[in-house]
């Protein structure tokens, strides 16, 4: 690898991490959701299905203890498909699931993400909306279940 | 040998609508929705994902309905679609330490960083019947009750101790002893079990094992067959991101969450040769709210673990042919069920080699009487 590369990585990197927590949430969303995002932009861009949406499967793994050795725990269904926009960005999406219509709305929106001129109102309009949601649903079951956390505590039973 | 039957299409035609009707039953009575079975028969779900070996909830919920709530056929229906399906690849492990908690109990610590919370489980239920359930339009329960969390981290309960040396550790990469000299995970839907078989083929076999199956043996350690003093150091359940590394990307993709359970289960080890006097650990993963399930396969994933922790052996539940070879209800139930079908032609072989049998025992019979009468006289 030249050095030209490795000054390259750190930024990449960092833009790689910001783009997977993008894809975190569009993986995570409903269709719905994502459907009336779409029509909702002001400029919607033509767009090229490179891989059309196709569903398959995953082989999750776990790890012996934990945080051992990995091992085949069992699949899952992924729909995953890639788009390119008119502006040149490829988009791919990932998610869990067999739907079809949100692998396409995702790979649209990751391509729209990495392009200058769409991140900013996407951003806006779904981006941020989503990731507060989402971290509003995490916080609600956190919440409810450290309701049920339990003090419980230990007594001498009988004379020693 | 088995000889092919033919006919009986206009039979099983006729059976199989009927068997729709049945499933429908009283047409009067609203049909179930996937929906429905999703969100209210959630732990028939999670079974059928996790011995199905397949993670989509709606499937399984459609292949409950198909079965008419015959679970073990439902998962039969989840193995047979999974092979329509294309292998895009393995995910990254699973970092259970990273999970979304809806429930963490330890029966080894009880303050332990992070707390031990309840969540929703039938533990200190009365299980006294709910006709409150029964009423026309159901019961419609009350909010659940809301508390600020916890900001500390939860460890694994396992990884707490482990700094003490009283505990074995995790070993992250292979080890002569641990792994295949490749240190390829192995995948029992590629390659057929063999023995003997190490972790990783255990692990993934115990995961897709029969609940019941499991259970009985994990009980029968306790029992005294293979004991290995356990404790439940830790159960989690909840959601997991998984992982998937994309090669025309480039990193791992994030897919969206997968709910699990893991049992630590932490048993007296003597020491030996090799290892000093310490904790030794089984290990338990499974798809869904599987708590019973998850703690079998720890307590059974223990007692596998004894040929290499230099145990006696000897109980059914350390037994690893016995066990990894009849743990798999797909395989069970299509030997077992594979009687019913038609063995006309090899029941008529045996037919007469009995009446042959039958024949030469009566011959010898008459002619033993026969000279016991001749020496008698």
């Amino acid at each position: 690898m030249s050095e030209a590369q490795d000054d390259d990585a750190a930024p990449r990197e960092a833009g790689d991490a910001r783009r997977k927590n993008v894809m975190a949430l569009l993986a995570r969303s409903d269709t719905g959701r994502l459907a009336a995002a779409w029509e909702a932009l002001t400029n919607k861009p033509g767009y090229r299905t490179v891989r059309a949406p196709e569903t398959g499967l995953v082989m999750v793994r776990g790890r012996a203890g934990g945080g051992g050795r990995p091992f085949n725990l069992g699949e899952a269904t992924v729909t995953r498909a890639v788009v390119t926009i008119e502006t040149g960005e490829t988009g791919y999406s990932y998610a869990l699931g067999r739907d079809r219509k949100k692998a396409l709305y995702a790979a649209l929106f990751d391509a729209l993400w990495q392009a200058p001129r769409h991140r900013g109102e996407l951003e806006r309009s779904l981006i941020g909306p989503l990731a507060r949601d989402l971290e509003g649903a995490d916080a609600r079951s956190r919440a409810e279940t450290a309701a049920t956390k339990v003090d419980f505590f230990t007594m001498v039973r009988g004379e020693d | 040998m088995y000889v092919a039957v033919k006919g009986g299409e206009k039979a099983i035609r006729n059976a199989h609508r009927l068997l729709a009707h049945e499933r429908r039953g009283d047409r009067t009575v609203p049909d179930l929705t996937l929906r429905q079975i999703v969100e209210q028969m959630a732990l028939s779900v999670a079974r059928v994902m996790a011995e199905g070996s397949l993670y989509d909830m709606e499937l399984a919920a459609l292949a409950i309905k198909q079965a008419r709530g015959d679970l073990i056929e439902a998962i039969f229906l989840m193995r047979a679609y999974r092979t329509t399906l294309p292998r895009f690849g393995y995910s990254e492990p699973l970092e259970t330490a990273k999970m979304l908690v809806r429930r963490r109990i330890s029966a080894t610590y009880k303050d332990l960083p992070g707390g031990q919370l309840l969540g929703p489980t039938f533990d200190y239920t009365h299980r006294l019947l709910d006709f409150k359930l029964a009423a026309e339009g159901g019961e419609v329960p009350e909010m659940p009750e809301l508390a600020q969390p916890d900001p500390q981290e939860m460890p694994r309960v396992t990884d707490l101790l482990g700094h003490e040396g009283l505990i074995e550790p995790d070993v992250p990469e292979h080890t002569p002893e641990s792994a295949d000299e490749d240190g390829e995970v192995g995948d029992l839907t590629r390659e057929p079990l063999s023995f003997p078989a190490e972790r990783d083929i255990r692990l993934q076999n115990l995961a897709r094992g029969d609940e019941g199956f499991l259970l009985a043996l994990g009980y029968s350690t306790q029992r005294g067959f293979g004991r290995t003093h356990p404790f439940a150091g830790e159960i989690r359940i909840g959601e997991v991101e998984v992982e998937f590394f994309a090669e025309e990307l480039g990193f791992a993709v994030p897919l969206g969450r997968v709910s699990v359970t893991e049992c630590q289960m932490i048993n007296q080890f003597q020491g030996s040769a090799k290892a000093p006097p310490q904790f030794s650990r089984g290990y338990g993963l499974v798809f869904g709210q599987g708590e019973r399930k998850a703690m079998s396969m720890a307590l059974v994933d223990r007692a596998l673990r004894s040929r290499e922790l230099g145990e006696e052996q000897g109980a059914p539940a350390q037994d690893e042919e016995f066990v990894l070879s009849h743990s798999d209800n797909v395989q069970a139930t299509g030997f077992v069920e594979h009687l019913k079908l038609p063995h006309y032609v090899d029941f008529q072989a045996e037919l007469v080699l009995v009446r042959q049998m039958r024949r030469e025992w009566e011959e010898r019979n008459r002619q033993d009487k026969a000279d016991a009468q001749e020496a008698a006289e």
